[in-house]
């Protein structure tokens, strides 16, 4: 091992090669990152898709209908140019070799690296149901997903959908057909939709404002079995026996971490690939970073995935950076999002959702006016929000929760109407207004 | 509906007062002014409230727009200033009682006021009433033909001036030179001068900034002072609040006041000024003491006076251990003892009728400086009838001054500043022409940092952030700003004098004082013309 | 790059800057008409903080590591390549809130006025009037608790 590192590694002056597996957030993160310091390395974007780079979250927009697809575009088009990165895209990478410092793709490319960052993303999770390979099945997750469904309900005029998953993708699957004028039933095993970012009361403010746009929530259920005619859906069977017609069935029950190529090369891998604060794995010279990466979420104070755009951005930045010698070390994730059901914004950061034994919780809650504000305190130091309906000071909370303000004395302050830096200790608010550091 | 104000106060129907426990219609109540809003411009963005320590602004939510209880106007010009579609205007009230020359209206509300709380009136600021303005009854000299006039732009104008005693005569000695194994002997053609000056205060401007103690003004209004004073090379005067820790970086620009309830007098007090002054009286009210009122007494200001928070700071009348000249003789000299005699002493008085004989006892008592403060001289808080009707003019009493120090041969035993209304700086030219050194300015000095001269110091609600401690209102005077309209405001007035002197072709400050020739008198009586020691226009 | 500097003892809560900025991002720019016929569809992007005495006047940092811009999945929030400044373009936003929940200054907020350049919800936010030599709040503060430096660099917010 030694030895064939010695063999790999280039002589000083030969400008280092860079490959990064995938072509989203991560990418753009590292990309961006390392070209602001560094402009020599020799910089390879691999990804499995055809397209440019574009934004996932962005897709139930555009599933909805409310943008155009040249605005899924995360980056221009000269994002690859201007960055002097070589792009090699619908082609997936089969092997990586962290002997040989070489990746390999479906088409039989080789390509040597110096560093590697692997940025696969995540795969949708479909369960193995029987009479699935129909027409009119799809998962969302990829803009293929999204041309896929809207191809298809053009053509064959869906008029009514099913979605499992009650968790953010289905919701926002959900929101999205719903302006596009279907019917839908949202199947969901969990007895609440959201529950992993979502405690009982707010979720079923969001589940009563499905209901209320004529969505079918179903709890405590899912599909069983697919039904279909002419190789085309027409219905499926759920676990209580009753049977739902439906002409579009999407899933969106989640991701699984595309770290199948690690697991192979032989890196650590629990759930998703392990990371350090730098984003690097078990192996010289390997990275990983984003929603294949079980990185530091600082909340819960132990390493897991946290699927979310802004984490898979800043882990790249941190890769990116890294491998380009800059000893940049990130201060971890928090788990966040946002959803909009119906046009009521919610926002779920840390574990706003945790119990209340051995929390202390604040709460507030307007059902008629959709206003909602939950608060958790663990040791005086805000670890949790979720705000339903106004939710502009939301970073505000975020910003308490990633620095671990001790905010006890200020509990009042958490539930006013716009919570003011004024109320907060002195100290963090120097910091948030001038930048200056916080004295722990 | 009570409309709720910004600081959550409500209010009463406006002519009801709360008395005591009684509630008692006022007839004091018709509004001094009117506020006039212009509906078409107004964008009730709530400036107006937010800024109006009177409450007269408020928002009304029902129909969402900004109303005004014109009754508790001031007419400091706040709102009007601040609103930024200049949709206010504030007028007098048109409303008058009968006409009548004896019993005006101010009379009457006077009346009507001390009928229902039974107190003194009170007020701020100089004497408002129509006394005769003697500057603007003399006019400056200016060269034509006969003597050439001087460009200031163009050749130097020298304004330094140096308070202090100066010495009866200059004395020298041989200069001596080395004799070798012999020791020294005299060099035969150098002197050395041999006179010891006595300490000097030196003024790159012949202005300072008179007392105006830290309590009736904001600590944001003294830093303002202290700043520019360094700024300018010239001084300002902690009047008799102490100094606060804040300021002791400027105490080389302090002019450190000892006044009878000695408030904030301790050794490093005295040790950090640049000069100390006794006050014996001020201009706006002669005869009394300060009053700065327990409310404006905070924690700060108890700490710099020494003194409980929260108590009046009632300084007495005279000084308890000052009843005659002799007796001010001791305290100038324990105060020189206490500083080693390295900072000159002044001494400050009311101008009062026999002010030429009491400014020569001072003098002979050993004061360095003499300050006269006249009639409308400023002032935090006075009793209205004093402050309308005690002491005299400052052009007269100065001019008194100067010429019984003359015929006495003392006049260079002290110099001589004079405070009390000097507006501008012909004023000052007028006055240093009159014979002072310089002059103290405090009501200029306010109105450069946005004094409106609404003349309610004394509420401790001031709108500018200058004459309050309330920690919403202290703001509102940006140190530095204040400070830069200060020094612009001298650096004007030196710009303006020098032109002057330049006319009348005088190069120096130090020629102009006393000149009276340079000033003539425009309709004043003879007697007037001879208390000024000056001709009447014309001759 | 030139940022606002915030000197809390000097604020006196007037809201001038709150006026101005809204006035300065109006269609009209003109102090009345925008108050009177905008009033709906503009929003100020500073907010003035109070508590008793103590106020100050803010609008977003400038980061130098912007969290925003890292949680914009649209890529309308990014840094002017002329200015250097932090701006939303409102043109790609599709209100997803995900910077307003990501800014610790609470800087960020929903337009939901319909005033943004396409009629829909988007995120409001300083871009220090774009262009401008000193940005209006900074230009009408009365008492200069605003000021528009260069300040070298920021520490990170994070
Ligand atoms: C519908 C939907 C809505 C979402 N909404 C939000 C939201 O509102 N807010 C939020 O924070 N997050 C949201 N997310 C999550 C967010 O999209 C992800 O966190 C983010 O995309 C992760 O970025 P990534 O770069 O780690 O991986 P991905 O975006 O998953 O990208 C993986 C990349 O790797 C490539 N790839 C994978 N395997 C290979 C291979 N073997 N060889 C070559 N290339 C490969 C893929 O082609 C792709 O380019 C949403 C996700 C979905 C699906
Ligand atoms: S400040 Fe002027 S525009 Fe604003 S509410 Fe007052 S009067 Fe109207
Ligand atoms: S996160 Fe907030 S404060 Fe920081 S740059 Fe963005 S808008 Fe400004």
């Amino acid at each position: 091992m030694e030895n064939t590192r010695s063999v790999q590694t280039p002589a000083l002056d030969q400008t280092p090669r860079i490959v990064i597996v995938g072509n989203s957030a991560t990418a753009v993160g590292a990309v961006e990152a390392l070209r602001k310091v560094d402009q020599s390395a020799e910089v390879t974007v691999i990804s499995a898709e055809p397209h440019m780079i574009y934004s996932r979250p962005m897709l139930s927009h555009y599933l909805a209908g409310e943008i155009e697809r040249p605005r899924l575009a995360y980056r221009g088009a000269d994002f690859y140019a201007r960055h002097n990165v070589r792009p090699v895209l619908d082609d997936a990478v089969v092997r990586i070799d962290p002997q040989a410092h070489s990746v390999t793709t479906a088409s039989g490319q080789t390509f040597g690296w110096d560093k590697l960052l692997i940025a696969t993303g995540g795969s949708p999770i479909i369960p193995p149901l029987p009479g699935l390979d129909v027409e009119g099945v799809y998962a969302f997750t990829r803009l293929d997903d999204a041309l896929a469904i809207l191809e298809y309900a053009r053509k064959r005029e869906a008029r009514h959908a099913v979605v499992i998953g009650g968790g953010m993708i289905g919701i926002k699957a959900t929101d999205a057909l719903l302006k596009r004028g279907l019917r839908i039933s949202m199947v969901e095993l969990a007895p609440a939709i959201l529950a992993r970012s979502l405690d009982e009361v707010a979720s079923r403010m969001m589940s009563n404002l499905l209901v209320d746009a004529g969505v079918e929530v179903l709890l405590e259920n899912t599909v069983t079995e697919v039904r279909s005619s002419e190789g085309r859906l027409t219905g499926v069977v759920l676990r209580d026996g009753r049977q739902i017609a439906c002409d579009l069935l999407v899933f969106g029950i989640g991701v699984r971490p595309n770290a199948g190529l690690a697991r192979e090369a032989g890196l650590k891998v629990n759930q998703g690939i392990v990371v350090d604060h730098a984003m690097r794995t078990s192996h010289e010279g390997i990275y990983a970073a984003g929603d294949v990466a079980e990185a530091y979420d600082l909340v819960v104070d132990m390493n897991r995935i946290v699927a979310i755009w802004p984490n898979a951005y800043r882990q790249g930045a941190t890769a990116g950076a890294h491998m380009v010698g800059v000893e940049r070390v990130d201060p971890g994730g928090v788990a966040m999002n946002t959803v909009e059901v119906c046009g009521v914004p919610a926002i779920s950061v840390g574990n706003g959702n945790a119990p209340e034994e051995g929390h202390q919780v604040l709460a507030e809650c307007d059902e008629r006016a959709h206003r909602y504000k939950r608060m958790v305190l663990r040791d005086g130091r805000l670890v949790g929000v979720i705000l339903v309906g106004d939710i502009n000071r939301a970073g505000v909370y975020t910003g308490l929760i990633r620095n671990r303000i001790d905010v006890s004395g200020c509990e009042d302050a958490l539930l006013n109407e716009r919570i003011s830096l004024l109320s907060l200790p002195d100290q963090y608010r120097k910091h948030v207004v001038t930048g200056a550091g916080i004295e722990v | 509906m009570q409309p709720l104000t910004h600081r959550g106060r409500l209010f009463a129907c406006q002519s009801i007062r709360d008395v005591g426990d009684k509630m008692v219609l006022s007839l004091a109540s018709a509004p001094a002014f009117i506020v006039e809003r212009d509906e078409t411009r107004c964008i009730a963005c709530q400036v107006c409230v937010r800024q109006c320590a009177n409450d007269v602004h408020y928002y009304d939510e029902v129909d969402g727009s900004v109303r005004s209880h014109d009754a508790q106007c001031v007419g400091c010009h706040r709102c009007v200033t601040l609103c930024p579609t200049h949709a206010l205007t504030v007028r007098t009230n048109p409303l008058e009682f009968r006409p009548h020359a004896n019993w005006t209206g101010e009379a009457l509300r006077n009346i009507y006021k001390q009928a229902e709380t039974g107190g003194m009136l009170l007020t701020g600021m100089g004497c408002d009433q129509p006394f005769r303005i003697y500057w603007d009854h003399m006019v400056l000299n200016a060269s034509q033909v006969t003597n050439p006039s001087i460009d200031p732009m163009r050749e130097p104008m020298e304004l330094v001036t140096y308070l202090g005693a100066k010495p009866e005569r200059l004395e020298f000695r041989p200069e001596m030179v080395s004799a070798g194994e012999d020791g020294e002997r005299p060099s035969g053609s150098c002197m050395a001068l041999t006179t010891e000056a006595s300490p000097q205060l030196e003024l790159q401007v012949p202005i300072m900034f008179s007392a105006m103690s830290y309590g009736s003004i904001s600590l944001n209004a003294v830093l303002s002072l202290a700043r520019a004073a360094e700024a300018a090379g010239t001084y300002y005067n902690t009047g008799e609040g102490g100094l606060h820790q804040a300021l002791y970086p400027y105490g080389a620009h302090t002019i450190a006041q000892v006044a009878s309830g000695r408030f904030g007098v301790h050794p490093q007090y005295l040790d950090t000024a640049a000069a100390l002054e006794i006050k014996i009286g001020q201009g706006a009210k002669p005869g009394i003491g300060g009053h700065l009122p327990g409310e404006k007494v905070d924690l700060d200001v108890s700490r710099t006076r020494m003194i409980p928070a929260g108590s009046d700071a009632l300084s007495p009348a005279p000084h308890h251990d000052i009843y005659s000249i002799e007796d001010l003789r001791q305290l100038i000299y324990a105060l020189k003892e206490a500083t080693g005699y390295r900072k000159p002493v002044s001494v400050k008085v009311a101008a009062v009728h026999n002010i030429a004989p009491i400014a020569s006892g001072i003098v002979r008592a050993g004061a360095d400086i003499v300050a006269i403060d006249g009639l409308r001289g400023g002032t935090g808080a006075a009793p209205t009838m004093i402050r309308n009707n005690v002491g005299i003019p400052i052009e007269l009493a100065l001019a008194a001054v100067d010429q019984r120090l003359r015929e006495e041969g003392i006049r260079h035993r002290a110099s001589l500043v004079v405070g009390g209304s000097v507006r501008n700086s012909a004023d000052i030219v007028k006055a240093i022409a009159l014979g002072a050194d310089a002059v103290y300015i405090a009501t200029s000095a306010l109105v450069a940092m946005g004094c409106h001269l609404c003349q309610r110091c004394y509420t401790g609600k001031c709108n500018w952030g200058i004459a309050t401690q309330d920690p919403y209102l202290t703001k509102r005077l940006n140190p530095d700003m204040g400070a830069r309209r200060l020094t612009n405001l001298l650096r004007a007035w030196s710009l303006e004098i020098k032109e002057m002197m330049g006319g009348m072709g005088i190069n120096s400050v130090e020629s102009l004082r006393g000149n009276r020739d340079h000033l003539r008198g425009v309709g004043l009586n003879q007697v007037e013309l001879d208390a000024l020691g000056i001709k009447s226009a014309g001759f | 790059m030139k940022r606002i500097v915030i000197h809390e003892e000097h604020c006196i809560g007037c809201r001038l800057c709150e006026v101005h900025c809204l006035v300065q991002h109006s269609r009209s720019r003109d102090i009345i008409k925008a108050f009177r016929t905008e009033r709906d569809t503009v929003l100020p992007r500073v907010h003035v903080e109070e508590s008793g005495p103590i106020s100050f006047a803010l609008q977003c940092r400038q980061c130098v590591e912007p969290v925003c811009i890292e949680a914009c999945i649209s890529g309308a929030m990014h840094r002017d390549e002329i200015t250097g400044a932090v701006v939303c373009d409102e043109a790609k936003c599709v209100g997803c809130w995900m910077c307003i929940m990501v800014c610790p200054a609470g800087s960020i907020q929903q337009n939901m006025t319909g005033g943004g350049a396409s009629g829909r919800h988007i995120a409001s936010k300083c871009d220090l009037c774009y262009g401008a030599e000193v940005p209006a709040c900074v230009a009408n503060c009365p008492n200069e608790a605003l000021t528009y430096e260069e300040v070298p660099e920021a520490a990170p917010q994070e």
